[in-house]
């Protein structure tokens, strides 16, 4: 879902762009799809990213001069164009990709976008408006709440004056209102204490049931199901992993061939985040996860890489984050990632939870022994397409009389499989 | 007292003064603890600052805050790369091809990087020669992490930055070859091509500078002789896999004789395999002074002193040259012995091999000579090793120059020469006196500390270097890790000071790519080969050589008192690897002594001077001191009684007594260089008996088998061919309904079989005849398994961790056959007495056997029956497991074990000072395998059949979706993987294909203790010995 923001961006653009068009001979939201394929790998519009920022670039060359720049760079800085070679020499010394597929009508239509400024003013004002309507929201709310309060408590004083009434009315008739008698009584705990039985099966009760939680507890220590810490850098899943759908191999590459599944090493976040330098997703206010707060967490890993956002360098200055593990396990018992994700084709979810749903990660299974051994009990292996398996398959299932094999059945119960 | 009684003691001292004792007896505690005497004193109470009630708030605060600090659990931090190195990824091993050469030790080897940081090292399999690595190179890794190691350049004492300390040496260099004072470069063997270049241009630069290169045990006559002979001062290469028939005198070839690796070759020919009913294998002879690992292996051995060996020498070079000579006669035995061995000489012609360890260019020429005559294929006439290229004459003139002050600046690499010099002192004090010294060395060891100058050196598998072992030979040294300190290779080093920029690799890379790569060889693949071979053959001269003069030298001269021959033992070397624990505590192959080094005499010479060995009444062995007195030299060192030792002479090993650059627990043992005057291992010394006791850590009590011949099997080579397998190696019976069965029967098994022909099923299989004992096995698993290293005082207790020994046992009789006849003899409970008692005392020239054990992974375990908590179980693919997080210490396993392979973690090893080895400090613990877990006080460990690895094979082949390949299991075990010899195998037995299945079905297995019936998953291979009556 986009935000307010951007819907009203896209609205009235989509709306100037309709207008535009019809005015001039150029279509810019052909020239934005233009500039999306074909440009925005190296450029965007507002700020400089392996190339300079367009927005305004027709005003700095004439059409001519960009239409042979951009069909061919290279050639005009050969030529020893002054203007081509000050940016070849300005921007690193990397030529340009030429464009020889795009017609002049093409590069109109993405100037034209690259043109087009979106008015200021509009936004403000369906910024403004979005404002007032939540702002509306909440006082009606509160109203609401203060009328059904007044509506109660007129209620309640109706009913107190009713009963009063009544009274009154039945003390005038001569009714009297009998009160029970209270028949002096042994208090209860003497009652309990007396019955014998009673003791003896609550001291029973009890004691059971103190050890019952007593040994719960217990087995809990050391257990982290649900630990949540908080990391250097507020990383979410749930914009990773759900909203962008990237897959969790391509961060923890490791967790295929390795027993690590590995936290990612920064260059990694920096195949992307070279580009996205801020958050222009989904926003929580209430947790106070605005846009700004992304942008700030993206700032903080450029610096803990040490990536100069201005000069787009890297500045060798680097802070190694230092996240908090969430999945430890005791240093007696090997696990190794390769073997379920690869080799049995388990999706990370089974036991890491809805990761993708998660903001803050969180250690979602109790990582218990009990818990490895009862998937042990129903899993089956996966055998299928793995010739490792096909021999050692065949003659256990057949003595078992079992079609599947499960992973116990396999030898995954032994203890030496997990602890060496 | 009554007299009956048999008095059993301690010490010397409760039998001389009873009285001290007795009164020490009555006090339970030595000191008695001063207890009234402080509470007596009430002033001094009041005036105390801490009263009762402070003590009790100080241990209620600190409970509560131990109790509250444990509430909390703790924060691991998980820190990534911020850019990850492309080949590394957590969690697996990368492995580099590279190859040491540390002027002793030569080795092409594999190094196992976890994460960027080597842990083990392995043997290189694409070298065809020295392609497997000794203990002492397998330990060298820990040397890497050792907190001793120097961490930056030294001047004066003081540390200083690279660009002062080059300015200053510079400085001073320019200043001497202005002056034209002579300089001289120090430096072990260089066998480097690219480091020679750096030193011919470092000389060049100051021609002032001379090059000397020092051995520390030099081989010298050997060089010397060849260069007499044959034009080319080299060391001969030998090809032991060709030798049908091998006589060596007085050389250990299969410890560290010529630096070579003989051991994989050696073993070729000694593996029994019958083609059409008959087998054939080599057969050896060593005529030796002390017991030798290559004594130990031998099939006939004559223990003589070195000096009738050099006689029997000249006598044999007679007969085989008919020349006519008057020789000084030998002595009936040893002339039948000539006569044998003359006759086997001739008649195995050029298949068989003559080799002399006696430092004695004379010798030497004769050994050569012979072998010519014979015309022996066995010593290649293209190869030559260059492992050592010291001569003692230019050495002892540069010492005598030191001495002499004639020379004005002194840069040393490599060596430790204040160590092994002879006149250390001397040295030492003429070295301070030096107007400029440098050492370019790790540690700050005993010259290191009397140089102005001390470079940090760079350990090898931080460097980049080449080497050519052998001519046309060449291997790579490539570095695994980024310097761990501020330390620089020595090549840098000269580098810098001749005012080059290019840098190690530079130079290397640059003379790789000019001089020794062919056009259309790669330089890459060089590297990651880490050896190359060019066919390069060097022709030899035939110099007329005048024999007659060198049978008269040899002839000459006779030991007045004890002949003392030095040797270096398996763990220690020469020395340079002191500072490591693991090969302090790796126990001796022959005398299975740690952390010392000792005197080793014949049982009659023990006995005429009054030395003796026991054993207290815990196992601990004891012996008395000697004084070994040579001219103004004397040192003082505990007493081994050595079987196998020839009367008249006595031994004692180099590497050990070190000063300084080791930690105090490292200093062990006494300096045996002190005795090494003018290089030679044969010195004429004087032994005074001192009664003191000493105390050492030896691991093996019983010394002989006692005639129990189901723990070493042996035959003889004529009974293997012609008697049938039940004669040599019969399967044991057990009584059942008083009828013998053989205990392989079904109905005498107690035991529930499990079917375990699905899956994997592993063995490993050792064969006795091609074990040499050399230990390379012990220190792999040692690394492969974070094995603690426990020290001297434990070891006493037998309480050592070593999850594989190789048990070393000897004859009580000639052979272990006539053992067996022995006991088989005995009758009665009277008669065994005496016989066993007769048994349990090697002979004095007894034939020995080695036996690597480890857990036998019984399929029937006894360990397992016995464990309260099932913390011992089995596995379908037959190890037997170890869960170390269920075992409470109840030890029932380590006594229900019959191989007593189980080891129990008395204490905490890691991080603990009271064990101060590499365990306890951060650097040491780099070496740590991080797939095995280190253990932890209270529970027993043992060998897991290297089930981390087994493991990481099979999933291996799971992530490939294939099956396992058929020797694949071979390398996951540490042991089968460093075992050169091919005498442990590894494998998958319900693999029909696999190595260890075709091992399995061979007629010699058996079984250790077969008749316990535990159905092992070890097996062995009985012993063949190529015997012949008349040796």
């Amino acid at each position: 879902m986009k935000n307010v923001r951007s819907f009203f961006t896209l609205f009235f653009s989509l709306l100037f762009f309709s207008f535009y068009s019809h005015s001039q001979d150029v279509d810019i939201s052909k020239g934005k799809s233009l500039f999306n394929s074909n440009c925005a790998a190296c450029h965007k519009l507002n700020k400089n990213l392996v190339g300079p920022k367009l927005a305004g670039v027709s005003a700095k060359y004439e059409k001519e001069w960009l239409y042979s720049w951009i069909k061919n760079s290279s050639a005009m800085i050969k030529s020893g164009d002054e203007r081509a070679v000050a940016i070849y020499e300005e921007w690193n010394k990397v030529a340009m990709n030429a464009f020889p597929q795009l017609s002049n009508e093409d590069i109109d239509n993405i100037l034209a976008y690259t043109d087009y400024v979106p008015e200021p003013v509009v936004t403000a004002v369906a910024d403004a408006g979005a404002v007032q309507l939540q702002s509306e929201s909440s006082i009606s709310t509160d109203i609401i709440l203060a009328v059904l309060i007044v509506i109660l408590l007129v209620l309640i004083s109706m009913l107190y004056l009713v009963n009063k009434t009544l009274r009154a009315i039945a003390l005038n008739n001569g009714i009297v209102i009998e009160k029970k008698a209270k028949k002096p009584s042994k208090p209860i705990w003497i009652l309990f204490i007396q019955n014998q039985f009673l003791v003896f099966c609550s001291v029973v009760f009890f004691l059971l049931s103190s050890a019952y939680f007593a040994y719960g507890w217990l087995m809990q220590v050391g257990i982290d199901q649900g630990y949540m810490p908080i990391q250097p850098i507020h990383y979410s899943h749930k914009i990773h992993s759900g909203a962008n759908q990237i897959d969790c191999q391509y961060c923890h590459s490791s967790a295929r061939v390795s027993k690590h599944s590995g936290i990612p090493s920064l260059n990694v976040c920096m195949n992307c985040h070279q580009n996205i330098a801020e958050y222009n997703g989904e926003e929580d206010l209430e947790l106070g996860y605005t846009k700004e707060f992304y942008t700030n967490e993206i700032k903080k890993l450029y610096k803990a890489v040490g990536w100069d956002e201005e000069r787009r360098i890297y500045t060798g200055d680097t802070e190694p984050v230092k996240w908090v593990r969430i999945h430890n396990l005791p240093d007696h018992v090997y696990f190794n990632h390769s073997q379920h994700v690869n080799v049995a084709g388990i999706e990370c979810q089974e036991c890491h939870g809805p990761v993708e749903e998660m903001e803050i990660a969180y250690q979602y299974s109790p990582l218990t022994m009990g818990w490895c051994i009862n998937c042990h009990r129903e899993s089956d292996v996966k055998v299928k397409d793995n010739d490792y398996y096909t021999k050692i398959h065949e003659e256990l299932s057949k003595k078992y009389g079992v079609e599947k094999l499960t992973v116990a059945q396999m030898g995954g119960l032994e203890c030496g499989k997990c602890h060496y | 007292m009554n007299k009956n009684i048999k008095k059993y003691w301690k010490s010397e001292i409760e039998l001389t003064d009873s009285s001290k004792v007795e009164s020490l007896r009555n006090n339970e505690f030595v000191e008695k603890l001063p207890v009234d005497d402080i509470l007596s004193d009430k002033n001094s109470l009041e005036n105390s600052n801490t009263n009762r009630r402070d003590f009790l708030k100080y241990l209620g605060f600190s409970t509560s805050a131990a109790v509250l600090a444990s509430c909390e659990g703790p924060v691991h931090k998980s820190v990534p790369y911020v850019i990850q190195p492309e080949r590394i990824r957590p969690g697996i091993s990368n492995y580099y091809a590279t190859s040491m050469f540390d002027g002793y030790d030569c080795a092409n080897i594999l190094v196992k990087t976890r994460e960027g940081r080597p842990i083990k090292i392995e043997n290189n399999k694409l070298a065809k020669f020295h392609g497997s690595a000794n203990a002492r190179v397998h330990a060298s890794i820990l040397s890497m992490y050792d907190s001793a190691r120097i961490q930056g350049p030294i001047h004066l004492g003081k540390d200083i930055s690279w660009d002062d300390f080059d300015t200053k040496i510079i400085e001073k260099l320019d200043l001497l070859r202005f002056s034209n004072k002579p300089v001289v470069l120090m430096t072990n063997t260089i066998v480097s091509p690219t480091t020679s270049k750096i030193i011919s241009s470092f000389t060049e630069k100051y021609p002032n500078v001379t090059h000397v290169e020092y051995d520390s045990i030099s081989e010298s006559s050997v060089l010397d002789a060849h260069e007499m002979m044959y034009g080319i001062r080299a060391i001969p290469y030998y090809e032991f896999d060709k030798a049908k028939y091998i006589l060596s005198i007085g050389a250990d070839f299969l410890g560290d004789w010529l630096g070579s690796n003989y051991d994989a070759d050696y073993a070729k020919g000694r593996i029994p395999v019958k083609i059409d009913g008959t087998a054939s294998m080599s057969k050896h002879i060593q005529i030796e002074s002390n017991m030798s690992v290559t004594g130990a292996n031998a099939d006939s051995r004559i223990p003589i002193s070195s000096s009738l060996q050099k006689l029997f020498l000249t006598h044999l070079y007679k007969k085989v040259s008919n020349l006519n000579i008057q020789l000084p006669e030998l002595d009936d035995k040893l002339s039948s012995n000539l006569n044998q061995i003359y006759d086997d000489l001739i008649s195995y012609g050029s298949s068989s091999l003559v080799v002399c360890g006696i430092d004695d260019i004379h010798a030497q020429i004769l050994t050569n000579s012979i072998n010519d005559l014979v015309k022996s294929k066995c010593k290649s006439t293209s190869k030559i090793s260059l492992l050592r290229q010291g001569k003692n004459k230019k050495v002892t003139d540069l010492i005598n120059k030191i001495y002499n002050q004639e020379i004005s600046g002194l840069i040393m690499s490599g060596v430790n020469p204040a160590y092994s010099l002879p006149n250390s002192k001397q040295f030492s004090e003429s070295l301070e006196k030096l107007d400029f010294s440098v050492n370019i060395s790790m540690k700050m060891d005993e010259t290191s500390s009397k140089c102005q100058y001390v470079a940090a050196s760079s350990h090898y598998l931080e460097s980049w270097a080449d080497f050519e072992f052998i001519n046309g030979e060449y291997s790579i040294c490539q570095p695994t890790i980024k310097t761990l300190f501020d330390t620089r290779q020595p090549e840098e080093c000269l580098l810098k000071w001749s005012n080059s920029s290019e840098s190690m690799y530079e130079t290397l890379k640059e003379n790789w790519t000019t001089n020794i790569l062919n056009s259309n060889d790669s330089w890459n693949k060089a590297i990651h080969d880490g050896v190359y071979s060019l066919d390069k053959k060097v022709n030899f001269n035939n110099n007329s050589i005048d024999v007659v003069n060198s049978i008269n030298a040899l002839i000459k001269n006779k030991t007045k008192n004890f002949e003392l021959f030095l040797y270096s033992k398996i763990g220690m070397g020469d020395g340079q690897r002191a500072n490591n624990p693991w090969l302090q505590e790796f126990p001796d192959p022959i005398s299975r002594v740690s952390w010392d080094n000792y005197l080793t005499v014949s049982k009659k010479d023990a006995e005429s001077l009054g030395l003796k060995n026991y054993n207290e009444s815990n196992g601990a062995l004891n012996s008395n001191y000697a004084k070994v007195v040579l001219e103004d030299e004397e040192i003082k060192l505990p007493v081994i009684i050595q079987p196998g030792q020839a009367i008249g002479t006595v031994g004692i090993s180099f590497g050990y007594g070190r000063t300084l650059g080791v930690k105090s627990e490292m200093k062990t043992g006494s300096n045996a260089f002190l005795l090494y005057k003018d290089f030679s291992k044969l010195q004429d010394v004087e032994i005074k008996p001192v009664y003191e006791i000493h105390e050492f850590a030896c691991v093996q009590l019983h010394n002989t088998l006692m005639g129990r011949g189901d723990i070493v099997r042996e035959t003889t080579l004529e009974l293997f061919n012609t008697k049938d397998k039940n004669y040599w190696n019969p399967i044991p019976v057990v009584s059942k309904d008083h009828i013998e069965t053989p205990v392989n029967k079904r109905e005498v098994d107690i035991w529930e079989e499990f079917d375990r022909s699905i899956g994997h099923h592993f063995n490993l299989s050792i064969d006795l005849n091609a074990c040499t004992g050399c230990g390379a096995c012990v220190i792999a698993c040692h690394a492969e398994n974070n094995v603690p290293v426990v020290g001297k005082r434990e070891i006493r207790k037998s309480r050592d961790m070593h999850w594989l020994r190789i048990d070393r046992y000897y004859s009580s009789d000639v052979s272990f056959e006539d053992d067996n006849k022995n006991k088989d003899n005995i009758s009665g409970i009277s008669d065994s007495l005496t016989v066993f008692g007769q048994m349990e005392d090697p002979n004095e020239n007894p034939q020995v056997v080695f036996q690597p054990v480890m857990c036998q992974h019984c399929n029937h375990a006894p360990c397992e029956t016995v464990c309260p908590v099932a913390a011992s179980s089995h596995g379908r693919q037959g190890q037997n497991h170890m869960a170390y997080n269920r075992c409470v210490g109840t030890r029932y396993c380590a006594n229900n074990c019959p191989y007593k392979v189980r080891r129990f973690n008395w204490f905490l090893y890691n991080n603990n000072d009271e064990f101060d080895f590499n365990m306890n400090d951060d650097l040491g613990k780099m070496v740590l395998n991080p797939d095995v877990v280190v253990r932890s006080r209270g529970v027993m460990e043992k060998c897991s059949f290297c089930i981390q690895s087994t493991q990481a094979v099979i999933l291996k082949a799971k992530n490939e979706g294939r099956e396992v390949d058929k020797n694949e299991f071979n390398d996951a075990c540490a042991c089968s993987a460093a075992c050169s010899t091919g005498a442990m195998s590894f494998g998958d037995i319900n693999n029909k294909e696999s190595e260890v299945y075709k091992r399995k079905k061979d007629e010699r297995v058996y079984h250790l203790l077969e008749y316990v019936g535990t159905k092992p998953n070890v097996f062995y291979h009985t012993k063949v010995r190529n015997i012949d009556k008349s040796i």
